[in-house]
């Protein structure tokens, strides 16, 4: 019987030479999240390595200006590396180097779990290669360059929409043909089982930090939780300690580029269908055949066709609720955020805090908000320019 | 007995791939005719699908200029049933399940038996989660064949057990496409599956001389040969036809010969 599944979600759909070795995978992870030295050197890493735990900042300007509900940032892009892909890499990397592999693979799609996945890689002596679609390589130059800097070799993919669902296919391609000493170091709560819980697992750090956080601030839990959708780590890492929180609402903000109304978009819940892909069963934008959407957003970590398998289980279970924000809304956001805190967040950051925007004055002054800050916004700087009518390059 | 079945009755059997609708349909429905008329014992059917990660980059091209050429799934089965008023040659379609999946298992296996489809090779649809469809296949009579891999170990016999049709015994790691050299031991994994099913196997994967498809037919039931036939379609088009077929009687010779 198939494993890993979330409702009907989830699964193991991949070719057969890869299943011994999700299966290894998955035995070896349950071995090491229970074994104490495990558990003690990834806590230490993740505390003096990658600085957690991140902060939880009342945001009293944004809150006053807004006039509703007092506004919180889960500071994630204050971590090493500058986004919560640290916490899934060092989780990863350091499983895989007990698990006896020498090498790690990933995709990245704005090159954040690229450059995350190369500085663990680093750290703890892995060979390491990176898969990024040619089209953001060139959005993201400088990341490809961090990445080298790193020590890590970028496989720019030419084939398909050049993008992060072409990045995947290349990197399960690469992971097929060399499985023996290499760990594919997916970035996302997606794939075939078991990476979906295990990247909800290390990133699940978020929330339990949040959760206790904002107990001994508030003295209760928020009323809403607020994080950007791709394939939804920092958001399932954002909502699972309050999953069982029933009065808390869990609002994925998924990318819907230029509109849900047009071809180009990213948000899967809002116009994609059920489908089987990357591994695993869930939504996808997809045309009437079956055939995977070249898809599109201003941030090319939310550039992605699907999305994780747990999340479609929350959407249609009812227990979380995902809702669609345009390039436009994200880059005003982006830009709010600069002005108002300080902060120049990451573009897919943007995108919840433009929900945010509009939400928080509908709510009541005594209620509270959490917004999960995922990345920082110097990656960005350049493209928003552009947006802007600034012909300014990296 | 089903026509899979009858393939392997009497030699080794010979097994091509082509691409539905690379370049276009009709090519697709006269070279399925004239690789039967090569020698060639059952042909699969690639479905092209917008990203199939199994595949090396000659079967992803083959794919791209497919699509980009407006095939679809409704008309894969077009080619088949073209194919099916000419010949009784077994048909395999093979691809990926998100077109299966999307168009309905009951739509699709259906249209596969009236069509005339005997097995559907499915790559992103291991023994853990075949259920779904094959329960669906078997109502309409459909083989739903099973892949073992060089990295299936423990798994062989589990997946020779239930398998149905013939196994697609995958010669090496990695995705399809030529290799100079297969170094899997297959000779052992072909005991395996012996032991515990009477199926055929047929090995597939980097396979494109003469000498490799009898080598690895000895080792099994037969052959498959994929991306060498496609790479000729990729540069000559609708006039590969002859080279093709040439090609096809050289390979089935080769695998007749054991």
């Amino acid at each position: 019987m198939s494993r890993g599944r979330y409702g009907e979600f989830g699964g193991q759909y991949i070719p057969e030479t890869l299943m011994n070795e999700v299966i290894k995978l998955e035995e070896a992870y349950e071995h090491y999240k229970n074994d104490p030295e495990f558990v003690a050197e990834l806590d230490q890493l993740n505390r003096e390595y990658a600085g957690r735990p991140s902060l939880l900042y009342y945001a009293e300007k944004m809150t006053k200006d807004l006039g509703g509900a007092k506004i919180y940032l889960k500071r994630e892009d204050l971590n090493h590396t500058g986004s919560h892909k640290i916490n899934n890499v060092l989780g990863q990397v350091l499983l895989a180097k007990k698990m006896g592999k020498t090498r790690v693979i990933a995709e990245t799609g704005a090159g954040q779990h690229g450059v995350a996945t190369a500085t663990a890689a680093a750290l703890l002596d892995m060979e390491c290669e990176i898969f990024m679609g040619k089209e953001d390589t060139i959005r993201q130059a400088l990341n490809v360059y961090r990445m080298e800097l790193l020590g890590a070799k970028v496989n720019a993919v030419t084939t398909g929409t050049q993008t992060l669902k072409d990045a995947v296919n290349e990197a399960m391609r690469e992971w097929s043909g060399r499985v023996d000493d290499t760990l594919y170091v997916l970035g996302s709560v997606m794939g075939p089982h078991p990476f979906p819980m295990i990247v909800r697992d290390f990133q699940s750090v978020i929330s339990k930090e949040a959760r206790e956080q904002i107990l001994e601030t508030e003295g209760k839990l928020p009323t809403a939780v607020l994080a950007c959708v791709g394939g939804g780590s920092n958001s399932m890492g954002m909502f699972y300690n309050f999953i069982n929180d029933k009065d808390v609402k869990l609002i994925g903000c998924e990318a819907a580029g230029r509109g849900v109304d047009t071809a180009e978009t990213a948000a899967t819940i809002a116009t994609g269908s059920l489908g089987v892909f990357h591994g695993m069963k869930s939504y996808f934008c997809q045309d009437e055949y079956g055939q995977i959407a070249p898809v599109y957003s201003i941030s090319a970590g939310l550039d992605y066709p699907g999305i994780g398998p747990e999340h479609a289980y929350l959407n249609d279970s009812g227990r979380a609720q995902y809702v669609p924000v345009t390039d436009d809304e994200a880059v005003d956001a982006f830009e709010y955020l600069a002005r108002t805190e300080g902060i120049i967040c990451a573009i897919e950051s943007a995108h919840a805090v433009a929900h945010a925007m509009k939400l928080a004055p509908t709510m009541d002054k005594d209620e509270i908000m959490i917004i999960c800050l995922s990345g920082r916004g110097d990656k960005d700087v350049a493209a928003i320019a552009r947006y802007r009518g600034h012909d300014i390059h990296e | 007995m089903s026509r899979i079945a009858g393939a392997f009755e009497n030699n080794k059997a010979f097994i091509a791939f082509i691409t539905a609708g690379d370049p276009t349909a009709d090519f697709t429905v006269n070279m399925v005719l004239e690789m039967e008329k090569a020698g060639a014992d059952i042909v699969e059917i690639g479905v092209p699908f917008s990203d199939p990660i199994a595949e090396g980059p000659v079967i992803q091209e083959a794919n791209i200029r497919a699509l980009g050429g407006g095939m679809t799934t409704d008309g894969v089965f077009e080619i088949v049933k073209k194919v099916r008023e000419k010949s009784e040659i077994p048909l395999c379609l093979m691809g990926y399940l998100n077109p299966v999946f999307h168009y309905g298992y009951d739509r699709f296996f259906s249209k596969c038996q009236e069509s005339g489809v005997d097995g559907v090779i499915i790559a992103d649809l291991p023994y853990e989660e075949k259920a779904e469809a094959d329960e669906v296949a078997a109502k309409y009579g459909v083989d739903v064949i099973s892949l073992i891999a060089p990295t299936s170990e423990q798994r062989i016999q589990m997946i020779a057990k239930e398998a149905k049709g013939f196994i697609y015994l995958v010669s090496s790691m990695g995705v399809t496409g030529v290799r100079s050299q297969i170094t899997t031991d297959v000779d052992k994994i072909a005991k395996s599956i012996k032991e515990v099913t009477d199926v055929p196997v047929a090995i597939g994967f980097g396979i494109s001389t003469p000498e490799q498809a009898a080598n690895m037919a000895a080792k099994a039931d037969g052959s498959i040969v994929g991306s060498a036939i496609v790479r000729m379609i990729a540069a000559d088009g609708e006039a590969a036809t002859e080279k093709v077929a040439a090609y096809v009687k050289s390979m089935a010779d080769a695998v007749h010969s054991i």
